[in-house]
């Protein structure tokens, strides 16, 4: 195998990166451990649990699955792209006033496949939740203040949807 | 693990090395073997990014989907929705969203797992694969892609390019259900597809097939003959059930054992026979 270390490419939360990894350095280690991007964890390491949850290019990943090689040239955002300046997002908002984390390991996974959802189906049935999160296992709440979060945050981003969707997008 | 890029480079590196290169496509499991130290030599070739490999097209009478497709891809395209709604609905069991983006149309045939969830649904459409090399490219049944427990009909040099399915079943009673631990993220103890006409409560053009229930994924051939030109009723539905227990060979695992498989195979082929009688096939 080519173990070669490579300088790949990709952007994060909209900033450009170069880092020199083997190419089949794992995303995840990548952004903890190059980027000291630590907001995104580790749960299970083989894409059951979702704790590492991020997106590239537009769709959530599993970033423990994605070999740092197969992000060339990707955009890629984390769970530290969702707040803006410092204020959290709506949905990150939501997930405090309904009770949506408590160990916080999952917390980061969970907003992320939150946000792929609301990006692309703004006002979800209570299933498209659940479907969306599916992949994303919490051992505290019992989902169900997770679900009330997600649905609160597309309440409240019907209000002031133009800011959401910027944040979103960016 | 390298990335030529292109589908020709990845072609001549599996002509120069015949089986010394193992593709990877959206990883979702051979990085979960990688970590595991399952891959004892691993050298992999990416087919992430290669447009050639990743596109959906359809016609009057047919549709190709290429290797690298992922589910989501699958998920998001509304003809085949309307035209091949069973591996629609199969793309959907795949792990999860995350998983769905990654995970692709030829990986989880390539895979070669029993339970893989595309699978029966493949198989009652009559899929054919197109395989293609340096040497060219040749099309089989899917029927005949898998040739025992995790092996297929592949050439060394050879790489699955696309998977071709007629679209001429639109006026058939159409039947998926897999039955999982859960409903997301479980690998099926048990899975069903069907297709059939029911033309003046006789059963026609029949297609059964089931996974995680022998080595590979399997047509249900003997079932399909107990029912084919008779109507459904207490004897023809008893008939096809062992017929089925007749043919299929599942194993204790982990996830389940034989006998609840055998079981329910048994039972979502009468479910859907049911279903069948009740509501006919399409006019």
């Amino acid at each position: 195998m080519n173990t070669d270390w490579q300088a790949i490419r990709f952007t994060v939360n909209g900033v450009s990166c170069t880092v020199h990894a083997p190419p089949m350095k794992r995303l995840l280690d990548v952004l903890r451990e190059d980027l000291h991007l630590t907001g995104t964890k580790e749960g299970c390491g083989e894409g059951e649990c979702g704790s590492c949850s991020v997106r590239m290019n537009g769709d959530l990943v599993n970033s423990c699955l994605v070999p740092v090689l197969q992000a060339e040239g990707a955009e890629i955002q984390t769970v530290e792209g969702l707040s803006l300046d410092g204020e959290l997002s709506v949905l990150q908002e939501a997930f405090l006033q309904h009770g949506g984390a408590q160990c916080g390991i999952c917390t980061p996974g969970m907003l992320m496949a939150a946000a792929q959802l609301l990006t692309r189906t703004p006002h979800p049935t209570t299933a498209e939740i659940r479907e969306a999160l599916a992949g994303n296992l919490c051992r505290c709440t019992g989902f169900m203040g997770i679900f009330a979060s997600v649905a609160a945050a597309a309440e409240a981003q019907a209000a002031a949807p133009a800011a959401e969707t910027a944040r979103h997008a960016r | 693990m390298i990335a030529p890029g292109g589908l020709d480079a990845v072609l001549e590196l599996l002509a120069r090395e015949p089986g010394a290169w193992t593709p990877i496509a959206g990883g979702t499991e051979l990085m979960v073997a990688f970590a595991a130290g399952r891959l004892a030599a691993p050298k992999l070739v990416s087919l992430w990014n290669i447009p050639a490999l990743r596109f959906i097209e359809t016609g009057a009478g047919s549709a190709a989907i290429g290797a690298a497709s992922t589910f989501l891809d699958l998920r998001a395209h509304a003809v085949l929705a309307a035209k091949l709604p069973l591996l629609v609905k199969a793309a959907s069991w795949i792990g999860s969203i995350a998983n769905q983006s990654r995970a692709t149309l030829g990986g989880n045939l390539v895979n070669g797992s029993p339970a893989a969830d595309s699978s029966p649904a493949l198989l009652v459409y009559d899929a054919e694969v197109e395989l293609i090399s340096v040497r060219g490219r040749r099309r089989i049944p899917y029927a005949e892609f898998h040739t025992g427990y995790k092996r297929n009909a592949l050439a060394t040099d050879e790489l699955l390019y696309a998977v071709h399915l007629p679209c001429r079943f639109t006026r058939h009673k159409q039947y998926i259900r897999k039955v999982g631990a859960r409903r997301a993220m479980a690998v099926a103890k048990a899975a069903l597809a069907a297709t059939a006409l029911l033309r003046d409560g006789v059963v026609g053009e029949i297609r059964l097939a089931a996974a995680s229930v022998a080595p590979v994924p399997t047509r249900l051939y003997q079932a399909e003959a107990a029912l084919a030109g008779r109507p459904i009723t207490r004897q023809t539905v008893q008939a096809a059930r062992e017929a089925l227990l007749a043919e299929v060979r599942p194993i204790d695992d982990i996830r389940s054992t034989a006998e609840y498989r055998r079981r329910v195979t048994a039972n979502l082929l009468e479910e859907f026979l049911l279903e069948l009688r009740r509501e006919g096939s399409r006019p």
